[in-house]
């Protein structure tokens, strides 16, 4: 069958796709974006996290004719700022300065927050779970409204496993991007709401 | 996974046409259980009639009631703001439920039909009589720490891992169903099975049955009421025991109650023995324990499981203290 599908903002199309295969499959296989990763195939780990209709799922568990038509986000994609959540306050996040993470390595200008703040906290280790943690902690970040508090962290974070880190630097990761973001958002409040300065 | 036609239904009607019309055809909703079984090998339908896009997805407000759609996602129905007022024990009981992306996806009517997590269910090498009709049961004499304790027959000890329809059992809720034969409505309670000598049928739906709709009637007391799940690790785990219970408190004694167990049985345990005996009666901590010991007197623990009486004994009182509390 085809399946007609956006991802990242690119109308897509693959054809002869099995009805056995996984969104995951599609994504990683015949449209060349290996960065959600296929770990346990049981929604258990979180690696295959993406955006689908502007919510996470574990694309390992979307069978392939659930995506016709909709909408993807990928861990690619987030680099490139594609993620919008209406409302959200990543949506009024601009991009990140060039110049103000002084961590060096290939676009990290690109980058979504919460990917720089994964490397500069150093949550990763072999990085088989890190796109996976990156999108689902990018959902918890821009549907809260507030810095989420730890426990809330760690219950958004409960679909994502990593065998490497123990996830004290993953959390300290997710702390990090939160503050950054919201307080970002409340500086852009107090430009843009009159008097909002001193609310 | 065996080869499989997938269909999109365009309405409920055409779904239930096309697999009522199909022996190995299965509905289809947000898949977090039945693709996975799918790739185990625990189930292998010929064709799925894709559900999960049908008009189903409102939540209605009925006579002090609510009406909620069959494709309902758990995320969703969480979060919205009559079901944390009236039946706060429902919002509850789905955050504790899976993980967030699984939450994102998972239907209403899916979450209630999910099927059993015991590991020789899911475990194609191993018998089950659940899975394979008379093959025998590997639980019994093996890993039985999530089995049930009370229902069970000697042919199958599994125990119903939903945590949402715990709640709605306390709560009275009543399912619509649209069959081949035309639509009709049954008591959420009774749609399950014990499991007796036919525990391959969790539920009394025929093939073809789509369940469209969960409706909760009105329940004013249901604004107290709690979810309290007992489990290995803090979150994404089944539960070993849960409680979801209301308390209707009239000065020290319990006017009305609605008391229902998850983790203990084949199916969720409503408690009408401990309901029973706690209606009229002192809304003390002895009378909470009283009217669990009524409920657990049935109890037939596994070698594995006997921790899981007293577990659910505790957890029953310490529901039913909080919410008391609550209402000083």
């Amino acid at each position: 069958m085809r399946v007609n599908v956006h991802v990242n903002g690119e109308p897509m199309v693959a054809d002869d796709v099995w009805e056995g295969e996984s969104l995951l499959y599609v994504l990683r296989e015949r449209l060349g974006l290996p960065g959600a990763k296929n770990a346990c195939e049981q929604g258990e780990c979180g690696s295959c996290t993406v955006y689908l209709d502007g919510i996470t799922v574990c694309a390992c568990l979307v069978a392939a004719g659930q995506a016709e038509g909709r909408e993807v986000v990928t861990v690619e994609g987030l680099s490139e700022g594609r993620a919008r959540r209406r409302g959200g306050a990543h949506d009024r996040n601009p991009r990140p300065d060039p110049d103000a993470d002084g961590v060096a390595g290939p676009r990290l200008d690109r980058l979504d927050e919460v990917q720089r703040c994964f490397v500069e906290a150093g949550a990763v280790q072999c990085g088989f779970c890190t796109p996976g943690l990156v999108v689902q902690a990018h959902s918890l970040i821009a549907s809260a409204s507030r810095v989420p508090e730890d426990a809330e962290i760690r219950e958004a974070l409960a679909g994502n496993l990593c065998r490497c880190t123990g996830y004290e630097k993953i959390l300290d990761a997710v702390r990090l991007a939160a503050a950054r973001v919201h307080a970002r958002a409340a500086a852009e409040d107090a430009r843009t709401v009159p008097g909002g300065a001193d609310d | 996974m065996i080869p499989f036609e997938y269909l999109r239904a365009g309405d409920p009607a055409e779904a239930v046409a096309a697999v009522a019309g199909r022996p190995g055809a299965a509905f289809l909703g947000g898949g977090t259980n039945l693709v996975d079984h799918m790739k185990l090998g625990v189930a292998g339908p010929d064709l799925l009639v894709d559900v999960s896009r049908l008009p189903l997805d409102r939540v209605e407000e009925t006579a002090g009631g609510l009406r909620i759609g069959a494709a309902v996602r758990n995320s969703d129905l969480a979060a919205h703001p009559l079901v944390r007022e009236r039946y706060p024990v429902l919002a509850r009981a789905l955050l504790s439920g899976a993980s967030g992306q699984l939450r994102n996806v998972a239907t209403t009517a899916g979450n209630l039909l999910q099927r059993t997590r015991c590991p020789y269910f899911q475990d194609v090498t191993t018998p089950c009589n659940k899975r394979v009709p008379g093959s025998g049961c590997s639980a019994a004499g093996g890993y039985t720490r999530y089995h049930a304790i009370l229902g069970a027959s000697e042919h199958c000890v599994a125990t119903h891992p939903s945590d949402m329809a715990v709640a709605m059992v306390a709560l009275d809720a009543v399912v619509a169903v649209l069959g081949p034969g035309g639509a009709r409505t049954l008591p959420l309670a009774e749609l399950y099975r014990l499991p007796g000598d036919a525990p391959q049928r969790d539920t009394v739906l025929e093939h073809g049955d789509l369940i469209i709709a969960v409706e909760l009637p009105h329940l004013p007391f249901a604004r107290r009421s709690a979810y309290r799940k007992v489990r290995d690790r803090a979150s994404f785990s089944f539960a070993l025991v849960s409680v979801a219970a209301a308390l209707d408190l009239d000065g020290g004694l319990v006017r009305d109650v609605r008391l229902a167990l998850g983790g203990v049985a084949h199916k969720p345990w409503r408690a009408t023995r401990a309901e029973a005996e706690l209606r009229g009666g002192p809304a003390t901590e002895d009378a909470f324990r009283r009217a669990a010991e009524a409920e657990l007197a049935a109890a037939r623990p596994l070698p594995g499981n006997a921790f899981k009486v007293a577990m659910t004994r505790n957890a029953v009182v310490a529901t039913l203290r909080a919410l008391a509390e609550e209402g000083r």
